[in-house]
């Protein structure tokens, strides 16, 4: 990709395995900065492990995937990092990330990685407030002084809550569930999960945030009203996405780039456009004519 | 009227069902309290009949069936039928009125005078067993809650910190003759320590596992505790330890104690009667700091890791530093009771911390309800009050004869009463979640809503 636009992430040759099974195969792509890049293919292609290696769940086998945000040139240093064996450099203008080198928490407290996930992972017991709040836990935690001044109720604490609130106010405005605040998350429709469980992670304030199929299960309209909803994120916030999705729907009308996996394989990397009209991509979601397999084995000499 | 109709064959299936329950009480009394061996003179074994005991208890069982078929299971389906709110969404309790907080603050103030007034010279016993203990309980069920509770890491260890509080006091105030004020801190910190010393080795552990590990480390502690003699005497537990001062004044008879000091007449109540203002003064302070973790961003890290620890950590929570926080908090709240057990006794022993009671505190925290701070006082009033309580049974021998010992069923009845509780009540005493903060309209959050993620 010649692209002007600036990469986020940068996965270069990851791959993963799973004692002899192996589920990604190295990939290399670049997600750029501001866009919405889609990660699809057929079930079991390896996208689910793709997005827990970048978010810290799995230790990649080989590979790296670095993250930046803030200032370009950190670009630059990406080798001399991955020299120093550190987990990262941070600048005054900007931060560099080596996200396999990290655990999980960290890749969202520092890196400014959010996800979602495939079944969603709400809070169930608490409140959709609550489940807004934990989600800034970084800031609070820093405003509380890691609890000492918090439990002696200083103001700053109180105001530092406060803001908290305004923050997960303008997010329960933005989907919807404001009315909804004081409930138990698990007590709202499957759709509104979905909502809360996307602006959950906007609340950490990420650079990228991972989608995982948050279309699933969704009728067409909710499908279109996702759609929408991704688009205005994207639009008032300075926030990278990256999306798996089997909705091509959702895919098609919001992606700016299309990353197609096929058992772990990256068979095709561009704009909607060229995936969609991939042959290997069509022979990957359809299959191929039996022909083509009969010429392939008589190839080998099967 | 239809139900009138209804009332008749009820009735009659009611007998029906009762003389079944009477005939299976009998085959099943029968041998084992129809009969009972003796040794007479000669020393041979007899078979001797009980009939009497024995009807008595079939005659118990068959009135009990015929209760419930004519009173208790109608009222049942009535209820069963009546429209029900939405048991998830129920708004706060208002049922209770609201003088009920400030009545039960002002009588846990005045209880020990009460006491006085009523039970004269032998209010020891009520100040001492009930309020006393009953406090002591109480802050060692908040302690638990927080690891069991909120942060959801089954401990079945808990009462080693107990015992590492108590210990600290025993040991660091015989061996350098610190004054109990000071150890009472002491204690707590070195409890904290030792939650986070055992922290460490079962943060990757959940559920039953960590359950079982954690009972080891409780069994641990206590063979230790036994077995180092030189330290801790073993068995034989260490006596004549510091008890707290009132600004310096021992609670003695000597000239310089407390009531001669003072010009008050002296008087083996001043102590327990001081004791259980401290230890209440502890448990208010206790309350009030879990009431402050709860609204703040750890105690909300504690409950999201109860619900779904990986999404904590997708949202950048550090859940090591947040079990290791539970564990710490836990055990600080253990060691400080400990300490105050040891005040109250003046005597620690391995015996006092052995697993039962382990199993005692974790049976207040789950009777009263996970995570409700007021649902585990009112476990711990009801269960060590309840046991107490059940040592006063003397009258029962008026009934079932003076060979009767009450408490030998105490345990039988406790473990009856906590049956009931549980069917009754099976989330606890209160079985719901306040939140811990309010956009618009408080309510509480019914527990069956919490998903185990194993």
């Amino acid at each position: 990709m010649s692209a002007p636009v600036p990469p986020i992430l940068r996965v270069e040759h990851l791959t993963m395995r799973f004692g002899g099974l192996v589920a990604v195969h190295d990939l290399s792509f670049i997600a750029e900065r501001g866009a919405i890049t889609a990660l699809i293919g057929p079930n079991g292609a390896g996208k689910t492990t793709v997005f827990n290696c970048i978010t810290g769940f799995y230790k990649p086998s080989e590979g790296r995937i670095a993250l930046q945000f803030g200032a370009e040139h950190l670009w630059n240093e990406l080798d001399a990092l991955t020299q120093s064996g550190k987990r990262g450099r941070v600048r005054r203008d900007g931060a560099l990330y080596l996200l396999e080198r990290m655990p999980d928490y960290l890749v969202s407290q520092r890196a400014r990685v959010a996800r979602t996930f495939q079944n969603i992972r709400l809070f169930p017991g608490m409140t959709v407030l609550e489940n807004l709040i934990v989600a800034q836990h970084k800031t609070l935690m820093r405003a509380s002084g890691w609890s000492v001044l918090g439990a002696l109720g200083t103001r700053s604490y109180r105001n530092a809550e406060h803001a908290a609130i305004e923050k997960a106010r303008y997010w329960l405005e933005q989907t919807g569930l404001t009315e909804r605040a004081d409930d138990p998350a698990s007590q709202l429709p499957y759709g509104g999960q979905q909502r809360l469980e996307i602006a959950r992670a906007m609340c950490t304030d990420p650079a990228l945030l991972c989608l995982d199929e948050p279309a699933a299960g969704l009728n067409p309209s909710e499908s279109a009203a996702l759609s929408d909803f991704l688009r205005a994120i994207r639009r008032d916030h300075d926030v990278s996405m990256l999306l798996i999705e089997h909705d091509m729907s959702v895919v098609m009308e919001i992606s700016d780039h299309v990353i197609v996996l096929d058992h772990g394989i990256k068979i095709a990397d561009g704009t909607c456009e060229q995936v969609r009209n991939d042959p290997k991509v069509i022979a990957a979601y359809l299959g191929v004519e039996d022909e083509e397999v009969r010429a392939v084995e008589a190839e080998v000499g099967i | 009227m239809p139900d009138e109709a209804a009332a008749r064959p009820n009735l009659l299936r009611a007998l029906r069902e009762t003389a079944v329950t009477a005939l299976l009480a009998f085959g099943l009394f029968l041998p084992l309290i129809g009969f009972n061996t003796v040794q007479n003179i000669r020393n041979e074994l007899v078979l001797e009949t009980r009939w009497p005991l024995l009807f008595t208890f079939v005659a118990i069982l068959a009135g009990l069936r015929f209760l419930y078929l004519v009173v208790v299971a109608p009222l049942m389906a009535e209820r069963a039928r009546a429209p029900s709110r939405p048991a998830a969404l129920a708004t706060l309790p208002t049922t209770l009125p609201s003088w009920t907080m400030p009545a039960v603050i002002g009588f846990i103030l005045v209880y020990p005078l009460l006491a006085m007034l009523i039970a004269g010279p032998g209010a020891g016993k009520w100040i001492d067993n009930f309020g006393i203990q009953i406090l002591i309980y109480v802050l060692l069920g908040w302690g638990l809650n927080i690891v069991v509770g909120l942060a959801g890491l089954l401990d079945l260890g808990y009462v080693a910190f107990y015992a590492i509080g108590a210990y600290t006091c025993a040991l660091l105030g015989k061996q350098f003759d610190l004054s109990f004020w000071m150890l009472l801190p002491l204690a707590g910190i070195l409890a904290a320590f030792w939650g986070v010393l055992l922290g460490f080795p079962v943060l990757r552990l959940r559920g039953d596992y960590l359950a079982v590990v954690t009972l080891a480390f409780g069994e641990i502690i206590r063979l230790v505790l036994i077995n180092w003699k030189d330290v801790t005497q073993g068995s034989a537990g260490i006596g004549g330890l510091p008890r707290p001062t009132f600004f310096g004044l021992p609670f003695n008879a000597s000239p310089d104690g407390f009531a001669a000091r003072l010009g008050l007449e002296f008087s083996p109540l001043h102590r327990p009667l001081f004791l259980y203002y401290v230890v209440l003064a502890v448990v208010v302070l206790t309350a009030i700091v879990i009431g402050r973790l709860r609204r703040l961003p750890v105690g909300r890290a504690w409950e999201a890791l109860r619900e779904d620890e990986i999404a904590c950590r997708s949202l950048g929570i550090n859940t090591t530093n947040a079990k290791l926080a539970a564990f710490a908090s836990g055990a600080f709240f253990g060691g400080l009771a400990g300490a105050l057990f040891t005040a109250r006794q003046g005597f620690i022993s391995p015996e006092s911390v052995n697993f039962s009671e382990s199993a005692l505190i974790l049976a207040i925290v789950v009777l009263g309800g996970m995570g409700s701070t007021v649902g585990v006082a009112i476990a711990a009033v009801v269960i060590i009050g309840g046991t107490e309580l059940l040592r006063e049974l003397g009258f029962l021998k008026q009934i079932f004869g003076a060979e009767f010992d009450p408490a030998q069923y105490r345990m039988l009845l406790f473990g009856f009463a906590m049956v009931l509780i549980i069917a009754w009540k099976p989330r606890g005493f209160i079985g719901m979640r306040e939140p811990s903060l309010v956009l618009k309209r408080r309510q509480v959050i019914d527990a069956t809503l919490r998903e185990e993620h194993g």
